[in-house]
């Protein structure tokens, strides 16, 4: 077993991305201007990004883990720490403040059980506050996996958990 | 509402997006044919200057003069960067712009680097903006296969190819510099300057780093000509359309493409539909987050760069936030300076100290904690922090502090006096 192998035994990236970033990296003058996007891949993957995901991202560019560490947790959007199967972003920037962002953000707290930075027990949400999502006329608003829901109100925003929890169990 | 010019939203409908057939259906890669055949890179850089478009990412630089001090001729690799961070609240625009017509930034940022002779670019883009990135690269690749992007493109001897490059969230990444260590995989705090992007910018190579909505109106000024373009604004120093996003507390928050020079009260009413529950306009940020209030003594003026230095504020990225009669002010920048704050890098103590103590100032008024010489604390925070940061990040965040105090200290003290909001029941 090579040291990649050994480093990805919970399959972080598959075979496929492994050769491709490592063809890439060795194709390219500055390997290092991959680093968000192997970081991403492995979230994408794995849901967040543990130690190994940042040993392999290293290991692929050259790097010590610690170069890529300090870029991974410098971003709010890397998870160094488990996730929910949908993390959710809730906006409090001040469009969505204006329009009832507070509001949204008690009454998911209040109906998912959770507080802010918490996963719900059967593991399938986290609420996590995020600065402006680009959603500013649809507001307020969350983003889950890179997509936008806005505007929304409790009845909304109700109906948006529920549909998610139908796919998430299904 | 139909007569206003509409340039980068023409092909724009509602939920659509549109790619190279519909955009060529329009006149899309015209300017680029124009530009490759029978202009110069000198005459191009020149067109750009006279036109006088200025920078719609917030500092408002003019682009022709940046591109002047772009050492174009020089020998080696030079990049261009075009900028999508886009993650200021209020600024939605350059995200709907590519929503729907991703090839106008992919044309513009070919004739650019064609009139800047860099041989690579890049777009940087936000997180969030997924669905944007995917489009981009869909245009590229369609560009690419039309000939537009590659080696000796339509025959000129000139070579481009364009990347587009994700991010993970923090809108520290928007400052350019900091944009530029993000983009090489540093720890994105900003650069010192001197020496500038364009001397010493992407990997140590002459750079020049522009707006999305900067780029996307290059080809239409090479399709108009400068004086067209100039006479689009309606302030004799204005030029171009700008693209509005209007959010906060109007019956209408949409994104419009209108001429740079409206004025507020038109934008307001006509765009906005006015104010929403009946209720009546209190304040707006103009342009973005990091830009001082206007008030309703603002109506009557133009938006504008020039026209609102001179009330005290600033265009920025013309992303108009209003509030409404029962808006509490200090509440509002309360919020503001919490997401200022929180994204601060850490890197220089004006920001990293100062912001957090301005934000336990207003937090003190807004909880009915506050004494006057509280007051005089933030009054002395404004002085130490504006002008004293390493990056404009901090300044930008007393914006509407300075705002606040300026046009809004009566509430301020109406906090103190009452021991509580005055707006909270
Ligand atoms: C904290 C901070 C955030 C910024 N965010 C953006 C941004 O999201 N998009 C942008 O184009 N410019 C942003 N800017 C301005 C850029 O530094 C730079 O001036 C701009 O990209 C230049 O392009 P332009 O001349 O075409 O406007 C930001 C500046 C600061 C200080
Ligand atoms: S002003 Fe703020 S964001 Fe800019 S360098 Fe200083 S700490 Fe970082
Ligand atoms: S302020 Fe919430 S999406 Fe912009």
């Amino acid at each position: 077993m090579n040291k990649i192998d050994d480093i990805n035994q919970i399959g972080l990236l598959d075979e496929n991305q492994i050769t491709e970033f490592s063809q890439h990296a060795g194709e390219i003058e500055h390997p290092r201007e991959l680093i968000i996007d192997i970081l991403r891949a492995v979230q994408l993957n794995h849901g967040w990004v543990p130690d190994e995901g940042v040993e392999l991202t290293a290991k692929i560019l050259g790097l010590t883990p610690i170069e890529v560490e300090e870029i991974a947790t410098f971003y709010d959007k890397i998870f160094r720490q488990p996730v929910g199967r949908y993390p959710i972003h809730i906006c409090d920037s001040v469009c969505c403040w204006s329009r009832g962002g507070e509001e949204l953000a008690e009454h998911l707290q209040q109906t998912l059980g959770v507080a802010f930075g918490q996963t719900t027990e059967d593991g399938l949400f986290t609420l996590l506050p995020s600065c402006c999502l680009g959603g500013c006329g649809r507001a307020p608003g969350v983003m889950i996996h890179q997509s936008f829901y806005g505007p929304l109100n409790p009845e909304t925003v109700d109906k948006l958990i529920a549909d998610l929890r139908q796919e998430g169990q299904g | 509402m139909s007569q206003v010019p509409q340039l980068l939203f023409k092909n724009r409908r509602p939920g659509e997006t549109v790619f190279i057939d519909g955009y060529r259906a329009t006149g899309g890669y015209q300017p680029l044919e124009k530009a490759f055949r029978e202009m110069t890179p000198v005459e191009l850089r020149e067109l750009v200057k006279s036109s006088n478009l200025r920078g719609r990412g917030g500092a408002g630089f003019p682009t022709g003069v940046k591109w002047t001090f772009f050492p174009a001729d020089a020998p080696g690799p030079k990049y261009l960067v075009c900028n999508c961070d886009e993650m200021e609240p209020g600024t939605y625009k350059d995200g709907e712009l590519l929503m729907a017509d991703p090839h106008q930034l992919v044309e513009g940022m070919i004739v650019s680097a064609y009139a800047l002779q860099t041989d690579v670019g890049y777009i940087f883009i936000r997180y969030a903006y997924e669905k944007q990135a995917e489009y981009l690269r869909r245009a590229i690749a369609e560009a690419k296969e039309a000939g537009y992007i590659g080696k000796n493109i339509l025959g000129s001897g000139f070579d481009f190819e364009l990347h587009v490059h994700g991010s993970a969230g923090r809108y520290i990444l928007g400052e350019e510099t900091a944009l530029l260590n993000g983009l090489e995989g540093q720890r994105p705090n900003p650069r010192l300057k001197p020496p500038f992007p364009a001397t010493r910018g992407l990997f140590g190579q002459p750079t020049t780093v522009n707006n999305v909505e900067t780029i996307a109106n290059i080809p239409h000024i090479i399709s108009g000509g400068a004086e067209w373009f100039r006479d689009l604004a309606l302030t004799p120093e204005g030029s171009g359309t700008k693209l509005f996003g209007l959010s906060g507390h109007l019956n209408c928050t949409e994104c419009f493409e209108l001429p740079v020079g409206i004025r507020l009260g038109e934008v307001v009413e006509t765009y906005g539909q006015g104010v929403w529950k009946n209720r009546k306009f209190k304040a707006c940020l103009p342009g973005g987050a990091s830009t001082p209030y206007l008030t309703e003594e603002h109506m009557d003026v133009a938006l504008d760069f020039m026209s609102l230095e001179k009330v005290g504020s600033r265009f920025g990225t013309a992303g108009v936030t209003v509030f409404d009669d029962q808006t509490c002010m200090v509440a509002a920048t309360l919020n503001l300076i919490q997401f200022f704050a929180r994204e601060s890098c850490g890197w220089c103590t004006p920001c990293r100290d100062g912001l957090s103590m301005v934000r336990w100032l207003l937090e003190k008024f807004e909880t009915g904690k506050g004494s006057p010489e509280h007051l005089d604390m933030l009054k002395d925070q404004l002085q130490n922090i504006s002008g004293n940061s390493f990056c404009a990040l901090a300044e930008g965040a007393m914006g509407p502090v300075a705002g606040l105090l300026t046009h809004f200290e009566q509430e301020i003290i109406d906090h103190i006096e009452k021991g509580r909001c005055p707006f909270k029941s």
